[in-house]
């Protein structure tokens, strides 16, 4: 099989991309693993969320804001192509504090932040009773929270359907069930697959999520990634009870509150644990009291794919040109970005956005 | 005994009150709740949070989920809760919006 | 945390038994049970009921009596109404009694948490008036409540079971629509010599069938086109049998085709699972002691591979033999010993059960239902939803279930779990063991926060969770 592009990993960065370029008219070919792969994509949280990013690199928190900005429109395309609809609410969002002290050391961070971004980032702190405005159910124990305006959630299995949908729509071939062994560069790309299938591409992408911690580094990449566990709760289907969502809690379309997430390095360990759980369920009654009695239906775990500084990694690999390392956490705010803008940096345009800070050049030859 | 239900029970034992969505109801005590609301004639539990689908009782051994009543606040399996004196049953919440 | 030799989780036949043999050999064991008393699902709530109603339930019924009075042993601690929601490394079991969350520890498990009814996606299946027809027996026996006007629809033992029950107590079902055909009879016709080891199962079943057949109790064979009719409950059965579309007004409904293992607590730990071809459903894989591949965890009963009561109460024992083996209780060749004679007996009571899958064999039109029939009954999620999902590229249950929501309701995919994977199969032209299954994770069962949040002994740092989200 012969394509432009070939990409590697079939989650919400892998179909972004493979989107956007679908919609340039490049011929897209997706190597997908299977059911029972690590899939940040089916176990993250679904925020589109711009504040507590880039507090050491403003040019995260500016991306991130450009993706949020053109997350809506990018939702409702692929509503409109697939019949799928991509459900969002970007009425801002929060970050809930139990101490003055945090509080207002965030908001130091957050005003710094600021400044360096020239002042586009728009947030308010609001203390206990003007909370209690917004979120009649909040509890007693929380004394405030910066509500963040470019804040907001979405529902990320929604958003993995439609992508799915509108990529295969557009012509992309998605291929499932693949576990690709080997990339190399005889004359143009040559993937080979563990089944026997090998593809043949101008250019490759790895955003293989956890995957390019081992293929990335055959394609000359460094690839420091490493996963780490975030568990996830989400109990039955309840009546309004969040108004907007915040890094604890969110009130997702369907009805079920989500609660998350514990911050584990444990490897590729996705199980769920019990004491991992009372302490999810435990800050969520702090924050919302009436969740006490709340029937907890479902949790899971899941990896983070995270770089060292947290931050996403695209880069051109050096050993091998047309071969690009595109991967970050955050897939499902920076979806809209990797769709839309992303693409021209794949193909070098003028139009490319600046992605220089986000080089592998930043991590030390150790 | 309610002539109106679909259901018959072989034996007469002490009954208590309880109240279902309002509705005082007369139940044999200790009995299973589940089969004391069909015996009394109560057959749709709840209303399903997606399409607002009348559901009943439907494996009677706490592995459906279908026969979900709220009780002191609290959702839980009528199949697997005993009828005791006072308790205060409704449809369970997000129930009266439908899909919420 | 108290600790425990043995923890078994299930306090039907197989579990009770296994109990009774552990502690007999001088092992701690805890046996946790949902229920408030001990039967499981077949003797449920024996201790009561059998003296109420034991003409009408039979004899195999109030023989579980011999494995509740089993349990009154210091060495067992039987949890009644105790709701197991995790089962943890170590072992660390977590579980719901009377609205508060506890835990106990154990070297060793025992699963014996049974069968479930046999998913059946019918046409108006989720209607009010629906039931499985285990539902219909557990109301008989633990309740003494029997639908007035019942069809039951399905193929199977229990069906005649619960029909003869009926006919007892004076309610005989308006009819049985039956799915199974003669072809499936002469097909089972091959494992003849098996029913004929197991022959006092056969001769069971043709008395059952007689007191139906005297009680002039309507039966249709060979049924197809099943679908429950009514506005917004159950009113009547439609279908075709012989060539003859009927439709009989009714009350109730309830649905059978047989019974396959309950397999959330094993699967929650890991426990790899096969398809077995001859009963339409997935298994652990076990030795012959009923041990998994997890180490410490084991299986008895029907969780383990169907095989009726007796069998499960036979597996119970088996297991518990060689736990006590593994706890130093007893050497190797007592355990043999022992297991000799079980093992033999184990062989007779499964002698009929080939026989008996061929000749009631499920109802083909609830493995692959149409496009319009609801599968997932929590979250409403139709047949034709997981064909489409497979066209985008679905392998497995698990990218099913974050596309459509099918298994992610409370009941956490008991009655859809083996649809989608059987949907998944046939879409995709794999097999159910490369199509998988659902992941299955703690909670087992629904707990509340508070509870969970009650088992919280550090307070928390919020301040950490900034990094990385």
């Amino acid at each position: 099989m012969e394509t432009e592009f070939a990409i590697i990993g079939g989650g919400v960065v892998g179909l972004s991309v493979a989107w956007g370029l679908l919609k340039r008219g490049r011929t897209v070919a997706v190597l997908d693993g299977d059911d029972g792969s690590f899939r940040a994509s089916r176990g993250n949280f679904g925020l589109v969320w711009v504040q507590s990013k880039g507090m050491n690199q403003p040019r995260y928190a500016q991306w991130s804001q450009q993706s949020a900005a053109i997350w809506a429109e990018f939702a409702a395309e692929l509503g409109e192509n697939t019949g799928q609809t991509v459900p969002l609410q970007q009425n801002g969002g929060y970050d809930l504090h139990f101490s003055e002290e945090t509080l207002q050391a965030t908001v130091e961070k957050y005003e710094r932040l600021k400044a360096q971004l020239g002042g586009d980032y728009p947030f308010e702190v609001l203390g206990h009773n003007a909370l209690r405005k917004e979120e009649p159910h909040i509890g007693p124990k929380v004394v405030g929270a910066i509500l963040h305006h470019q804040d907001g959630h979405a529902n990320p299995l929604k958003l993995l359907l439609a992508l799915a949908a509108d990529v295969r729509r557009m012509g992309g071939r998605v291929l499932t069930g693949k576990t690709v062994t080997d990339v190399d560069r005889p004359d143009g790309f040559r993937i080979s697959c563990a089944d026997g299938t090998t593809i043949e591409a101008g250019k490759v992408i790895l955003s293989a999520g956890l995957g390019a911690a081992q293929l990335g580094p055959k394609m000359g990449f460094k690839a420091p990634i490493r996963p780490q566990r975030g568990q996830v709760l989400i109990t039955e289907k309840l009546p309004k009870l969040i108004n907007r969502p915040s890094l604890i809690a969110r009130q997702v379309d369907e009805g079920g509150i989500q609660i998350g997430a514990t911050n584990e390095e444990v490897g590729l360990d996705d199980r769920v644990t019990q004491p991992g759980l009372s302490r999810l369920a435990s800050e969520a009654i702090a924050a919302y009291p009436a969740l006490a009695k709340a029937q907890l239906v479902r949790s899971w775990g899941a990896l983070r794919v995270l770089s060292p500084d947290g931050l996403p990694i695209y880069q051109q690999s050096p050993d091998m040109p047309g071969a690009f390392l595109v991967t970050c956490h955050s897939g499902i705010t920076l979806a809209a970005a990797h769709a839309r803008l992303l693409p021209d940096w794949l193909e070098g345009t003028d139009a490319a956005p600046d992605l220089e800070v986000f080089g592998e050049s930043r991590f030390a030859v150790s | 005994m309610n002539p109106a239900s679909p259901f018959l029970e072989l034996e007469q034992g002490p009954r208590v009150s309880v109240t279902f969505d309002g509705a005082q109801l007369e139940l044999p005590e200790g009995a299973n709740l589940a089969a004391a609301l069909l015996a009394a004639g109560v057959d749709v539990l709840r209303h399903t949070p997606v399409s607002g689908a009348p559901r009943g009782p439907f494996c009677m051994m706490g592995a459906c989920f279908d026969c979900l009543v709220e009780i002191g606040g609290v959702v839980r399996q009528a199949c697997m809760v005993e009828v005791s004196a006072g308790m205060d049953i409704a449809k369970p919440r997000g129930d009266a919006d439908g899909p919420v | 945390m108290d600790q425990f030799d043995l923890a078994i989780i299930g306090a039907g036949p197989a579990g009770m038994a296994a109990a009774q043999e552990a502690a007999g050999h001088g092992l701690r064991v805890v046996l946790l049970d949902e229920q408030a008393r001990p039967g499981g699902q077949i003797y449920r709530d024996v201790d009561r009921a059998g003296s109420l109603r034991g003409d009408i339930l039979g004899s195999d019924y109030t023989d579980g009596r011999r494995l509740t009075a089993g349990l009154r042993h210091d060495g067992i601690r039987h949890v009644t109404g105790a709701v197991v929601w995790a089962i943890e490394e170590g072992f660390r079991i977590s579980y719901t009694r009377e609205g508060r969350a506890a835990q106990l520890a154990a070297d060793r498990v025992l699963i014996a948490t049974g069968a479930l009814e046999r998913p059946m996606p019918l046409p108006g299946w989720t209607l009010p008036g629906v039931m499985t027809a285990g539902a219909g027996q557990i109301l008989l026996k633990q309740s003494g409540v029997l639908a007035r006007r019942a069809v039951l629809v399905g193929s199977g033992p229990l069906l005649y079971l619960i029909a003869a029950q009926m006919v007892r107590a004076g309610t005989p079902p308006q009819a049985m629509v039956e799915t199974q055909t003669t072809a499936d009879l002469l097909r089972a016709m091959r494992h003849l010599g098996g029913a004929l080891r197991g022959w006092p199962y056969m001769l069971k079943g043709l008395k059952l069938l007689a007191e139906i057949v005297r009680a002039r109790v309507p039966r249709h064979t060979g049924a197809v086109g099943i679908k429950v009719e009514g506005d917004g409950r159950a009113e009547a059965v439609r279908f075709t049998s012989r060539g003859r579309s009927q439709r009989i007004a009714c009350d109730t409904v309830f649905l059978h085709h047989g019974v396959v293992p309950n397999t959330q607590a094993a699967r929650s730990l890991g426990v790899a699972h096969r398809w077995n071809a001859d009963q339409t459903c997935f298994a652990p894989v076990l030795d012959r002691w009923g041990g998994t591949d997890v180490t410490g965890i084991f299986i008895a009963g029907d969780g383990g591979g169907i095989g009726g009561a007796k069998a499960a109460e036979i597996a119970g024992k088996i297991a518990a033999l060689r736990i006590a083996e593994l706890a130093e209780r007893l050497t190797e060749v007592e355990r043999d010993g022992h297991a000799v004679p079980l093992r033999a007996a184990l062989d007779r009571e499964l002698a009929a059960r080939p026989f008996l899958d061929a000749a009631y064999p499920p109802c083909a039109e609830a493995l692959s239902p149409e496009d319009k029939t609801v599968i997932c009954r929590c979250e409403e999620v139709t047949a034709g939803k997981i064909r489409e999902q497979a066209r985008l590229g679905c392998l497995g249950p698990n990218q099913a279930k974050a596309y459509g929501r099918a298994g992610m309701g409370p009941c956490q995919g008991r009655y859809c779990g083996l649809t989608v994977t059987a949907l998944l199969a046939e879409a995709n032209g794999r097999t159910p063991d490369e199509t998988g299954y659902y992941r299955i994770r703690p909670p087992l069962k629904p707990v509340t926060l508070g509870e969970l949040a009650a088992m919280e002994e550090t307070p928390l740092d919020k301040a950490e969770k900034e990094i990385t989200t």
